[in-house]
Order: structure tokens, then C-alpha cells, then sequence
């Protein structure tokens, strides 16, 4: 896990983004925070020695799906955040349940696991290694998921289509 | 080497390239404006600065009339008045020009500049200032994925109509025209076998993949073209409708940030093209004389600026309809259906499917 400073600082950054993106009254302001988010768990991917996941991290995620989030934010005006709604302590009471049951399954698991989280053993991490990898070890999960996404993809473009000629589908 | 020689290789390296890279903007913007003015058959800016030669008879001669122009612009642009809109949100849009010239800068870690040169450390092959990275297409594809939030966030912040309607145009047409890219992009990976740009360039012995792959380089031009939002896809800051677009708010240096960061983005990635499918460094007598290998490269940098300078001076702007159209409708398909053939007779050579044909081809020559 490299240095424990650099994890300290980068867990800092990653937390406080993270509360900066739940806390802020104002969507651009939420979006920004987690492209720092995302950012700064790229350079966590950077620091467990895995360079392409890093860099996938960042095209794909602070790159396109925070633009296109970004896009929507600025198309519809919605920056603004309305007053508090009845649902809110709803949800607050519901997040903090949820957020207690997860420390206490780290807290059980650590228990359990003991100290011996050693570090991953330093295996090739070159795009070669990785693409032999997912098309030697994990073939069909890989064709699987490329299928799944391809789905979602011609739905999007009968959907489109449909809406064009005034059909319903 | 320890990794904190690495680092302090990347800090002087990175700050003696930057340095260069940032003069050779300054001189961009007057390369743009001499280009344009000589097409349009006009002077360009020729007052600031010259050489004086001896005069012939009562004729004065001047050489290089205009060179301290880009000197005069920054001072110009230093005394002007710095203001921020009433309205504007203060922290976004103090942020965006940094969050625009960032990226420019910052893909230029990874452009191999020159080869083997007889000074370099052991463990590296080429001049670069971070050579050997093994994801350097990937961290290409990144920067310039994120270099769109400047342009968006100046958009937004400035709380202006204008601003807004350049901004939603850069964040659309980033989007779209950056498919393409990747898919081009992948060409040199594949051909190469590798994402590291040294081994890209080197691999460009036998002949630049310009000439293998037309239609990828090509295609990859024009959406360079694209993502750099010059002429003739300049939407976001169409004069006559947005007035200039997401950066119609700002004043001073801060404009000046974003001038730097689009001619910094066009020297940027004139090297990329240029590595990527014109042969990089690489040219005639660059084994023998490493040196040369920065000759070229500035070389090919200039011909692909001069080449940008060209265009903009040449082809009305696109409409917005036709600039979708175009980059969903010709561009991505064409993209996708050149990488799928080349994948698919890079595997039949592999399986040894033209076997037959060489022999063919080889009895009918030798």
C-alpha cells in the first residue's frame, strides 16, 4: 500500500470530497467535488501499482460521465438545491443506519481477518499482462459484460428512433 | 535509478520542456496571425520589433518585421483590467482557467522528443520527460478527456447567456468528437504493439503509419481538429452568434489564460498527430545523430501548426446540425469499421491466412 503519509492524505482527500459532494447546496459545486473524488482514486490506483486502471478511471469517469452530468446540470438550470423536504430526515436517519452497519462489517472483518492484510503480492501490471489476463482467465465474464453494454446501446438508439417518429414502443 | 531521481528527472525535464513549449505559444499566436494576414493578403502585425539590415540606397530594410509582437500582447494583457462579473460565481470562475491551461500542459509529459541521445540515463530509450511510461496513450486519452471542464466551468461561472450556450456546445462536441479520436487512437496501439509512445515512434521505422493507416490518420486530424475547437469547428465561440462564447466574460491575463491554453493544446497536440502517425522524431540520419531527432520533431510540429493555420484561413464554420452529423454519421462509423479490418487482418497475417499470397506475390517478382 506504499506509503502510509501518501494513503493518509489521499484518504483525506478522497473522504472530504466525498462529504463536499453530499454537503453542497449547489449541483455544479457536488459534480466538481466528485470529479475530485474520482481523481483522487485514480492516483489511489496509481499508488497500488495498477498505471491502466488509473488512467481508465479517469478517462471514463471525471472525463465522460462527469461531463455528460455536467452537460445535464447546465441544460436544465437545476443548479440550485430547494429548501429542506420532509422526506430529508428520512434519509439522514436511513444513511447514518447504513453507514454504522458497514463500519461495524470492516470492524467484524478486520476482527476476524486479524492484522495480516499484507499488501498485494507485485504481479505485472503492464496493459499486455492485463489484456492477456481478462481474454485468457476471464473470457466469458468479458464477452458477457460487452454484451450487456451493447444491449444498453441499441436500446438507447430504438428508444431515440421511436421518439422520432412519434411511435410508442 | 531510485525513484526520486525519476522525480527530480521529470521536475527539470518538465520545466525546461514547458519553458519551450510555452515560448513556442507565444510565437504560435504570431505564426497564426503572419499566416492568416499573408493568406488574406494583408501584412499582420509587422510594427513591434525588427532587425534592422543596411539599407540599399534610400530603401530601409527591415528583417522580421513584428517578432516582439507576442512580448507586447502579454504586457498588454498584464495592465489591462482584471474583473470579475457581479454575478459570476467567484470560486468556479477564478478556477477555470487554470483547470484550462493545466491539461494543455500537461500532455506534453508524455511526447517523445528526440532518441536515443548518448547523455540520457541507462534505463531509458528515448528523450522524453516521463519516457517509458507503458500507459502513455491512455494518459493522453485522459488529459484531453478532462481538458473540456475549463471551457464548461468558464461557461458556467460567468453567468452569462453567451457563456452558457459555448460552454453546452464545447461539452457536446467534446463528447462526440472524442469517440472518434479513441477509436484512432487505437491504430498506432495496435500496429505497434504497445501504448508506449517510444515504442510507437521506434516501431515507425519501416514507414510512418500515415501511410498504412490514411484513413485512421486522416479521421484522427479532423477530430483533433475538433477537440481543439479551431476553425472550422469553432462553435463554441462563433463571433457572430455568441459574440465569443464561454470566454465572452473574462478580461486581462485571465483571458489570456485561455488564449495560452487553446495555441498551448494546438503545439500539444501537433506533437501527438506527429508521433502518433507521422513517425515522431524519426527522419533521415536520426541513428546515426540523436540530436537530429529535435530537429524533426519541431519540424513535424510546425508543419501540423501551419497545416491548422491553414484550414482556419480556408473553410467556413459547420453548422451545428452538419457538426453532429458529421461526427456521429461519417466519422465514428468510418472509425470503427477501419479498426475492426485492421484487426481482423492483423489476426489472419498472425494465422498465416496471406501466406499463400506472398509466396504468390514473391514467385511471380523473385
Amino acid at each position: 500500500m506504499g506509503n502510509p503519509i501518501v494513503f493518509g492524505l489521499l484518504a483525506v482527500i478522497a473522504i472530504g470530497s466525498a462529504v463536499g459532494m453530499l454537503t453542497s447546496r449547489n449541483a455544479v459545486y457536488s459534480a466538481l467535488f466528485l470529479v475530485l473524488n474520482f481523481a483522487t482514486i485514480g492516483v489511489f490506483y496509481i499508488v497500488l501499482n495498477a498505471p491502466f486502471i488509473a488512467m481508465v478511471q479517469i478517462t471514463v469517469y471525471a472525463g465522460a460521465i462527469m461531463v455528460l452530468f455536467l452537460f445535464v446540470i447546465m441544460l436544465l438550470g437545476a443548479e440550485q438545491l430547494r429548501g429542506v423536504n420532509s422526506e430529508h430526515w428520512f434519509h439522514l436517519g436511513l444513511s447514518i443506519l447504513l453507514a454504522g452497519l458497514l463500519i461495524v462489517a470492516f470492524f467484524i472483518v478486520l476482527v476476524m481477518e486479524g492484522s495480516t492484510t499484507s499488501a498485494a503480492p507485485m504481479i505485472d501490471t503492464s496493459p499486455t499482462a492485463l489484456g492477456l489476463r481478462l481474454f485468457e482467465g476471464y473470457n466469458l465474464p468479458f464477452l458477457v459484460t460487452g454484451v450487456l453494454l451493447l444491449s444498453a446501446t441499441i436500446g438507447v438508439v430504438i428508444f431515440g428512433f421511436s421518439r422520432k417518429r412519434g411511435e410508442n414502443v | 535509478m531510485t525513484l526520486g531521481q525519476i522525480a527530480l528527472w521529470g521536475l527539470v525535464v518538465g520545466f525546461i520542456m514547458s519553458l519551450v513549449v510555452i515560448t513556442g505559444f507565444a510565437y504560435t499566436t504570431l505564426l497564426e496571425r503572419k499566416v492568416l494576414a499573408r493568406m488574406q493578403a494583408r501584412y499582420g502585425p509587422n510594427r513591434a520589433g525588427y532587425i534592422p539590415l543596411p539599407g540599399r540606397g534610400k530603401q530601409e530594410r527591415k528583417l522580421l518585421k513584428g517578432f516582439m509582437q507576442p512580448a507586447a500582447d502579454a504586457v498588454k494583457l498584464f495592465f489591462k483590467e482584471d474583473n470579475t462579473p457581479a454575478f459570476a460565481d467567484k470560486w468556479v470562475y477564478n478556477l477555470a482557467p487554470m483547470l484550462a491551461v493545466i491539461p494543455a500542459i500537461l500532455v506534453l509529459a508524455v511526447i517523445p522528443w528526440a532518441g536515443d541521445l548518448p547523455w540520457l540515463p541507462e534505463q531509458y530509450d528515448y528523450f522524453a520527460i516521463v519516457p517509458g511510461l507503458n500507459v502513455a496513450v491512455l494518459f493522453i486519452l485522459a488529459v484531453t478527456s478532462i481538458s473540456v471542464y475549463g471551457i464548461v466551468l468558464a461557461g458556467w461561472a460567468s453567468n452569462s447567456k453567451y457563456a452558457v450556450l459555448g460552454g453546452l456546445r464545447a461539452s457536446a462536441q467534446m463528447i462526440s468528437y472524442e469517440l472518434a479520436m479513441s477509436m484512432t487512437i487505437i491504430i498506432p496501439v495496435m500496429l505497434a504493439n504497445s501504448m508506449d509512445l517510444g515504442v510507437i515512434v521506434d516501431a515507425q521505422k519501416g514507414g510512418y503509419y500515415v501511410f498504412l493507416q490514411p484513413i485512421a490518420a486522416i479521421i484522427f486530424c479532423i477530430a483533433v481538429m475538433a477537440e481543439l475547437q479551431r476553425a472550422p469547428f469553432d462553435l463554441l465561440e462563433a463571433e457572430q452568434e455568441l459574440s465569443s462564447g464561454f470566454n465572452v466574460e473574462y478580461g486581462g491575463m485571465r483571458f489570456g489564460m485561455f488564449f495560452m491554453a487553446e495555441y498551448m493544446k494546438m503545439v500539444s497536440f501537433s506533437a501527438i498527430a506527429a508521433t502518433l502517425f507521422f513517425g515522431g522524431y524519426r527522419g533521415p540520419f536520426v541513428d546515426q545523430v540523436p540530436m537530429l531527432g529535435f530537429v524533426y520533431m519541431f519540424g513535424k510540429i510546425f508543419l501540423g501548426l501551419f497545416i491548422m493555420i491553414w484550414i482556419r484561413a480556408t473553410f467556413p464554420r459547420l453548422r451545428y446540425d452538419q457538426l453532429m452529423s458529421f461526427g456521429w454519421k461519417k466519422m465514428l462509423p468510418l472509425a470503427v469499421l477501419n479498426f475492426i479490418v485492421l484487426a481482423v487482418v492483423m489476426v489472419m497475417a498472425e494465422e498465416g491466412a496471406f501466406d499463400a499470397l506472398q509466396q504468390a506475390v514473391l514467385g511471380i517478382f523473385g
